[in-house]
């Protein structure tokens, strides 16, 4: 049975489908990548700069204003469509660019190649009768899938860069909401959990815990009010999914934190965004306004008799809020501290309440899930981690950016065919998944499987989906030594195996890399980890030596050459490399001389230049302005 | 309910939601602790109780961890000990090696630990905090934050006990700090010198100022007593010293008040070795007669007092003052007393016990003040009778 209330929503998604549909059929369509990242290189622009141009040509046209596709080193990006003419996205399409870029859509005028990223492909994946659609781009010659997105599977980014995120109808329009009206009138709580533990859904903030199943232990908790609590906190360095779910699809994460109300049975849920995500907290906050608006949040859902509602906390800026427990302490206006478990938030959460914690995209799958059906889920990616992986590939290769991949898929393809291999051809030595908590792999790794298990056994982990490559010119210890320095930056000083261990821990390798470590260093690494590992409270203490652990073990040949040789064979230790000038390649131009800010270096006019060790400072100045390749590192 | 666990091998028996320290100390098993106190909440923070737990994912703190039915619990397993070895050293490399004139030598957690761990001192190149010892003028509350080890126990207490809640933490990971308020002075972050937060410090990082350098338990005697000042009846134990009250601390199996006391019984014992105390009756000369003060005097069981300023005090030596009939003596409590009794019978003949209005006062105990209205009722024969508190 229908209720008048869920009718009336049918006939706004009626509108709203029809809309879309003018919308995205105008004569011309133009969207723009307004997420932080394209603001960021200059979307604000960009927007006027098609403005006027859209003015000048007197064209009359629909401007879509979306969230990030993921192409960061695209940015900033803009997709033109006219008439019958294909759909074609522009990277780099700053306000300066802008002109050029319409010339050659409606003038045929040439365009420097690399602007043009593809033709956009509207991808829908049908399933059971319903459909997912999503965003891909094929080559403008080949037709065939780019590069960057042949091996993608767009299913919590699907929306992301295709809808306007500040419009529920854009969201209505491509049947969102369609799964809380399904769980509310067709489905009962113990049913919504059926449903979510036979797909297999695995939290995808780390832990990688099976959603399904805790949301039971929260339904089961015989204590009420309960919490749905959304964790919007990433601090990993260089990790950005869940802002880009927030920023172009925040519906998605309401509607999966609503359904994960009724399934347990709380009334209030709370995104925990980091503050440091502006944006983000605006759509959410102008989404959460719409849903109000429609009924799909307050009392008496769509007619079902449930009621539920969302708040938004502020986060002030500490990795560890993102750990469960000290997020929770957090909302409760305390320092950001985690306790222990057991009791879980499960039993003993938010205000001593039963809570459900989960990630910002373990929510925005379930709606898909229940419109897909767990069935379809369960088929993507392996067996024991179904569905997709997002990652936020950065680092030195060659295409950045925002990637989901199906889990299972090995790292090889996301670096090389995903990410298009080492950038300026240099030679690939490691890469860093799960940010400061996880652990790198070197080369003879790189066939494994991105999966929670495959990557827990090969000693690195999923983690929140942080993924950084290191390319040959990067030190191992330093690179280990700069994890560490976050995580002494950013423990909460609790328990002493952390608080202290990790200063102890720093503080080894900050000698190992000034040329002052001693062979016994490395037994006292590894003994400090074992003490954070076995005595830290949290995640991050028992976790932070991962980094420090990984390189020693595949590059403790580097370790032992910072200690036994004095040398850091990657040239990166200032302690320990000279600058030397090549006499044969030096012509004297004297650029050198008059650059280095230490004045070590000396020599006359057309005759080889010379360093003076005891003066240089190892600031790599001369190499870079040395036009002749005259000056090496060792 | 009653949950039923194993703990090295024995069984034990305990309510269902007690942890597995409580279950522990329940069967007589010792586990070691630092941030724990069993007045306040249980934060998990010092990692000192951990313990194996059977099928569990790596160690846990017995003192946040609740028991269940069939638990397998091992307090002494290998990785137990060694990660609390692993605590104490981590706590050493970030501590003054002072013990020798540290305050609380023979009676800090810290010291006693070290000692069963066998822990050695560790020397390190790294760096060790140092902070400004004595940086609050708080008369009462000494802070050396050097010696602190973040228990958190000073937090608990002032919150949950004093709810004052002045103390938190400040900064982050090795740079966090034990601030009063935003990092202000204790008087200025509401605190009301309570000395609560001492009284929780496990080791010499907060110490009551006054008894700063004036002896280690080891040179004390504690005397347990009843606090002089109101009605409560709070119990603690003097510290003394050859003779001499040097410290309050405060017992945690006092019936009334555990280890709570408020500013006067822990700090306001400086009174009863202070020379201006009256510790005898003064009786105007003419009450007692001529005769006999005289008498007295000079057999040196009375002695004449003078009003000098403010107090008023037996002179020294050197030539007594004459007495005048207003003449303050200082007499024996019998003789005062019967004084008193005296004069109240005259009163009471002439007027009536309606004549007299009887004030009683809140630093005398229940016991005192009922005892005060049945003598006032019953042997003065009035009802005026009021109490200080009544205001
Ligand atoms: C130091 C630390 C930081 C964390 N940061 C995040 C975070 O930013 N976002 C997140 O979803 N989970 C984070 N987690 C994991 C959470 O504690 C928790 O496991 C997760 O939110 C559960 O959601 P899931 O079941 O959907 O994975 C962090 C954990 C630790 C120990
Ligand atoms: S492990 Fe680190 S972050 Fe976690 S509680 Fe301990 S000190 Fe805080
Ligand atoms: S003296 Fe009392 S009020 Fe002041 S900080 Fe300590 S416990 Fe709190
Ligand atoms: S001052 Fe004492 S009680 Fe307070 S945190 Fe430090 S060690 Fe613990
Ligand atoms: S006593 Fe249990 S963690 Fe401190």
């Amino acid at each position: 049975m229908v209720s008048i209330a869920t009718g009336s929503l049918a006939v706004r998604r009626e509108q709203a489908r029809e809309r879309w549909l003018q919308k995205i059929n105008a004569d011309v369509y133009v969207t723009v990548g307004m997420g932080t990242c394209g603001l960021a290189a200059g979307a604000g622009d960009t927007l006027a700069a098609i403005e006027a141009e859209l003015a000048k040509r007197n064209l009359n046209a629909v401007v879509g204003k979306v969230g990030c596709v993921g192409m960061c080193s695209y940015e900033p990006m803009v997709e033109l469509q006219a008439g019958g003419k294909p759909r074609v996205n522009y990277g780099q399409a700053t306000a300066r660019n802008v002109p050029e870029i319409f010339a050659s859509y409606f003038d045929g005028a040439p365009l420097r190649k690399s602007v043009v990223v593809g033709e956009v492909a509207p991808t829908v994946i049908q399933t059971n009768g319903r459909a997912l659609h999503s965003l891909s781009f094929v080559d403008p010659e080949s037709k065939e899938k780019t590069a960057f997105h042949q091996k993608q599977l767009r299913i919590v980014l699907s929306n992301c860069g295709l809808i306007d995120p500040e419009s529920i109808d854009d969201y209505l329009a491509l049947d969102g909401y369609k799964a809380l009206e399904t769980v509310l009138t067709e489905m009962t709580p113990e049913e919504v959990i059926e449903e979510v533990t036979r797909s297999g859904l695995r939290g995808r903030g780390g832990g990688g815990f099976p959603t399904g199943v805790k949301w039971g232990f929260a339904r089961k908790t015989p204590k009420w009010p309960k919490y749905v609590i959304c964790n919007a906190d990433e601090g990993d360095p260089g990790a950005f999914m869940d802002r880009s779910v927030l920023e172009g699809d925040p519906h998605s994460v309401i509607e999966g934190m609503i359904i994960a109300g009724y399934a347990i049975g709380a009334e209030t849920g709370y995104i925990y965004c980091r503050a440091e995500y502006p944006l983000a907290i605006r759509r959410l906050e102008i989404a959460l306004a719409q849903a109000r608006e429609l009924g799909l949040l307050g009392e008496d859902i769509l007619g079902s008799g449930f009621g539920f509602n969302i708040l938004i906390k502020e986060g002030a800026g500490a990795f560890v809020c993102g750990e469960e427990t000290a997020l929770m302490a957090s909302i409760q206006g305390e320092r950001g501290q985690p306790w222990p478990r057991p009791p879980y938030p499960a039993v003993s959460g938010l205000w001593g309440r039963p809570s459900n914690v989960n990630n910002v995209k373990s929510y925005a799958y379930t709606p898909r899930i229940i419109r897909l059906g767990a069935e379809w889920f369960k088929n993507l990616g392996t067996e024991g981690s179904p569905g997709t992986a997002v990652f936020a590939l950065t680092g030195m290769v060659n295409r950045t950016g925002l990637v989901e991949v199906p889990m299972g898929i090995t790292l090889r393809e996301i670096i090389y065919d995903v990410g298009g291999g080492i950038s300026l051809g240099k030679k690939f030595k490691a890469v860093q998944t799960g940010g400061p908590l996880g652990g790198c792999l070197p080369e003879a790794h790189l066939n494994t499987p991105v999966d929670f298990d495959s990557l827990r056994a090969a000693g690195a982990v999923m983690g929140s989906g942080g993924m950084i490559v290191a390319d040959e010119t990067t030190c191992m210890v330093e690179f280990a030594k700069y994890f560490m320095q976050f995580v002494c930056d950013e423990s909460c000083g609790k328990c002493p195996p952390c608080r202290i261990g990790s200063t102890r821990m720093l503080e080894i390798l900050e000698r190992i890399t000034a040329g002052e470590g001693e062979l016994e260093d490395l037994d006292e690494i590894r003994r400090l980890a074992t003490g954070m590992e076995k005595g830290s409270l949290c995640a991050l203490g028992q976790l932070a030596p991962s980094p420090v652990i990984s390189t020693l073990r595949h590059f403790e040949e580097e370790y032992r050459a910072h200690i036994e040789d004095r040398r850091c064979p990657a040239g990166k230790c200032r302690a320990l490399i000279t600058y030397e000038i090549v006499a044969d390649l030096c012509t004297g131009c004297m650029v050198c001389m008059r650059n280095c800010p230490s004045n070590a270096i000396s020599g006359e006019k057309r005759q080889p230049h010379v360093i003076d060790p005891e003066l240089c400072e190892r600031c790599g100045l001369c190499m870079e302005v040395c036009k002749f390749d005259a000056i090496i590192v060792w | 309910m009653d949950v039923t666990l194993t703990i090295n091998g024995q069984k034990v028996t305990v309510p269902d939601g007690s942890t597995i320290l409580e279950a522990a100390r329940y069967a007589g098993i010792s586990i070691p602790t630092l941030c724990h106190h069993p007045d306040l909440t249980n934060v998990g923070a010092c990692r000192m109780c951990v313990v194996s737990v059977e099928r569990a994912r790596g160690l846990q703190t017995a003192c946040t961890t609740p028991v269940f039915e069939g638990m397998v619990v091992d307090t002494e397993s290998e990785d137990a000990r060694e990660t609390r070895k692993f605590v104490l050293e981590m706590l050493l490399t970030d501590h003054p090696n002072d013990c020798m004139v540290c305050e609380v030598n023979g009676d800090c957690e810290l010291q006693d630990l070290v000692y069963d761990y066998g822990v050695a001192w560790p020397e390190h190149r790294g760096v060790r905090h140092s902070y400004e010892a004595d940086p609050d003028p708080n008369p009462f509350i000494f802070i050396d934050r050097n010696k602190c080890i973040l228990c958190s126990r000073c937090i608990r207490a002032c919150d949950e006990i004093q709810n004052r809640d002045v103390w938190n933490f400040a900064y982050r990971g090795f740079k966090t700090k034990l601030v009063a308020g935003a990092d202000q002075f204790l008087l200025d972050a509401r605190c009301e010198s309570c000395g609560q937060c001492v009284a929780y410090c496990p080791v010499g990082a907060l110490y009551d100022k006054m008894s700063l350098g004036a002896g280690r338990v080891s040179q004390l005697t504690k005397v347990r007593t009843t606090c002089s000042y109101c009605g409560v009846g709070c119990n603690f134990d003097l510290n003394v010293r050859d003779g001499v009250i040097v410290r309050v601390t405060s017992a945690h199996d006092a019936p009334v008040n555990g280890m709570s006391l408020c500013v006067k019984g822990r700090y306001g014992y400086d009174y009863v070795h202070h020379p201006d105390r009256l510790t005898r009756p003064l009786v105007r000369a003419k009450w007692l007669g001529a005769e006999q003060v005289e008498e007295q005097v000079a057999n040196g069981n009375w002695q004449i007092a003078t009003v000098a300023e403010k107090y008023v005090q037996p002179p020294a030596s050197g030539p007594q003052p004459s007495i005048s009939d207003g003449t303050f003596i200082q007499t024996d409590w019998d003789t005062a007393l019967d004084v008193v009794a005296r004069k109240f019978t005259e009163v009471k003949k002439a007027h009536g016990g309606d004549a007299f209005a009887v004030f009683a006062s809140a630093k005398c105990t229940n016991e005192e003040n009922y005892l005060f209205n049945k003598f006032t009722r019953q042997v003065l024969g009035t009802n005026n009778i009021d109490h200080c508190a009544r205001l």
